[in-house]
């Protein structure tokens, strides 16, 4: 089975070597500062007791009040895994640094978070859009994408009865 | 005398045979040698990550049919995991088993079609297609019979499948096992040494096994470049953890060897299957959830709006093409706050330039049917 180890102790163990790099630690996820994330997943990489050589998986998430791009970790050697997170709180121009001088396989990835959430990776060769075309507007996965609450489509309601279905931004006109 | 040249713009696809979908792969040529390879892509973005964020948990269930639409059985799969795992559901032993025995059926599926295709790529121009075909038919059959649809199955549900089996279902899968080794066997003899084939693809996109990692591939890619990962192994779900099965790994990381590892995987698959099917207890194949309502005689129905405690998960299994993974961030209402697939097929394709540069155009054609990608999860 593998092992899923959890923000609190992956923390631990990024506290003992790089003190005050982590921002926040959540059952889930430990946070990681953006100026130290790159030196801490080479870290996580390289060390012969971590070896989180492969990189499972690379998510932007909309929190509102923060952008936050999420790294999922495996390691086969050791056959953990573990997820780190990075945020940033920049409403207008979100930018976190690229990981793909760490795994070339975030390149695609941290193309498509750039496409559909408009977060810049500063540092990636090749950061275009990837399945909308150049001069979309906007970047739909974000939550106000059209200015509509909650990022909704006017008409649909969430749930009727829902609390927060008056936020939903359907027409009561 | 010397002649004047210049580096020359070939498009491959959209709409193109070996593009398998609507997938486009700028190639720009020197003579016939490949210096630059760009892939565009998104001529099938569906935007299913923004529609999920405004379903239900359940209503959620049928778009995992129609990323991956080769291997649907495996797409609900991994989306009932997460979701399973989020909110911390039992889910019966029958279940499981079925879960195992439809994810291994439509393994077999998948990979043939991917076997007959890659051959159709190396120049075997649609009789391989037609002979995997064949099979593929009788297992859709299989699925027909379990669930009523055939390529969209929306079997699985949260807290376990949709419906049992029926009694003339047992019977008619036994039949299609005693008949598949003597295909597989067919197979083995008509393509594995088959002069064309080997010609093609043997040293052709080769990735060694610190590049197969580096750039997080998964699947037959990873285990094509000798890396013994296997997420069936290394974290068993479903009723995996009981079966007895081997990792089909490659030696030289080329595209021979990607093919060889999926008639390989058939194999193994057919291993599982048997073992499956003799072991699979009776009982419910439902979890009763808490504010299901259920009319006596009737099959238990998965409760209509779940609303999952304030969390996040990240789930995967192993899919016909690699690692697919379901990333459920939870409010607590009864959609998900934010819904990502981490698709295997996309990320495949992230070598694809390192495996194309150097090598001829034709070759570029063989590398990428290896990858086999299904191009609704590629776009999403």
């Amino acid at each position: 089975m593998t092992t899923c180890l959890t923000g609190i102790q992956i923390a631990h163990l990024i506290d003992g070597q790089f003190p005050d790099a982590v921002e926040d630690a959540q059952p889930e996820f430990a946070t990681v500062k953006s100026e130290s994330l790159v030196e801490v997943l080479t870290w996580l990489r390289d060390d012969p007791d971590q070896e989180y050589k492969f990189l499972s998986s690379l998510t932007g998430v909309d929190r509102i009040q923060w952008f936050e791009v999420a790294y999922h970790l495996e390691s086969f050697k050791h056959n953990r895994a573990a997820t780190i997170k990075v945020r940033s709180s920049d409403r207008e121009n979100p930018s976190v640094p690229s990981v793909v001088p760490v795994w070339p396989g975030a390149q695609l990835q941290e193309r498509e978070a750039y496409d559909l959430l408009g977060i810049r990776f500063e540092g990636n060769p090749d950061l275009r859009r990837i399945f909308l075309w150049d001069g979309f507007a906007g970047f739909p996965l974000r939550k106000d994408y059209l200015n509509l609450p909650g990022g909704q489509m006017p008409g649909l309601e969430r749930f009727p009865g829902e609390p927060g279905a008056e936020l939903s931004g359907r027409g009561t006109e | 005398m010397t002649i004047k040249s210049e580096p020359f713009v070939v498009n491959v696809g959209p709409q193109h045979p070996s593009t398998h979908g609507v997938f486009r792969l700028r190639l720009t040529l020197d003579g016939e040698k490949i210096i630059d390879a760009d892939m565009v892509m998104g001529y099938l973005h569906r935007s299913m990550e923004k529609l999920a964020e405004e379903r239900t948990y359940t209503q959620n269930i049928p778009f995992t049919d129609r990323t991956d639409y080769l291997a649907a059985m495996t797409g609900n799969l991994a989306y009932v995991m997460a979701v399973e795992k989020l909110m911390d559901i039992e889910v019966p032993e029958r279940a499981q088993f079925l879960r195992t025995i439809m994810a291994e059926l439509q393994r077999i599926a998948s990979h043939s079609m991917a076997i007959g295709i890659f051959a159709n790529d190396c120049g075997a121009w649609q009789t391989p297609v037609m002979h995997m075909f064949r099979d593929r038919e009788k297992i859709l059959d299989l699925f027909e019979m379990a669930c009523g649809a055939r390529l969209t199955l929306n079997y699985m549900r949260i807290g376990g499948v949709s419906r049992d089996i029926p009694d003339e279902w047992m019977p008619q899968a036994k039949k299609l096992l005693k008949e598949l080794p003597k295909r597989f066997a067919e197979y083995e003899d008509l393509l594995l040494s088959n002069e064309i084939i080997v010609a093609r693809s043997r040293g052709v996109g080769v990735l060694t096994p610190e590049q197969a990692i580096a750039y997080s591939l998964s699947g037959p890619m990873l285990r094509g470049s000798g890396v013994a990962w296997d997420i069936r192994k290394a974290d068993p779900y479903a009723a995996y953890g009981k079966i007895d099965f081997d990792i089909a790994v490659g030696t030289n990381g080329d595209a021979y060897d990607r093919f060889v590892i999926r008639l390989a995987e058939l194999r193994q698959s057919l291993h599982i299957l048997d073992q499956a099917l003799d072991m699979m207890p009776d009982g419910p194949v439902h979890q009763r959830l808490g504010t299901s309502t259920v009319q006596p005689g009737t099959q238990p129905i998965a409760p209509l709006v779940f609303r999952p405690p304030v969390g996040e998960v990240y789930s995967r299994i192993e899919s016909p093409r690699g690692e697919l993974g379901y990333y459920i961030v939870s409010d607590g209402g009864p959609s998900p706050f934010r819904f990502h697939i981490r698709s295997p097929s996309f990320i495949n394709l992230t070598p694809l330039k390192l495996m194309t540069v150097g090598s001829t155009l034709a070759d570029a054609i063989v590398i990428l049917g290896s990858v086999d990608i299904v191009v609704g999860e590629v776009d999403r």
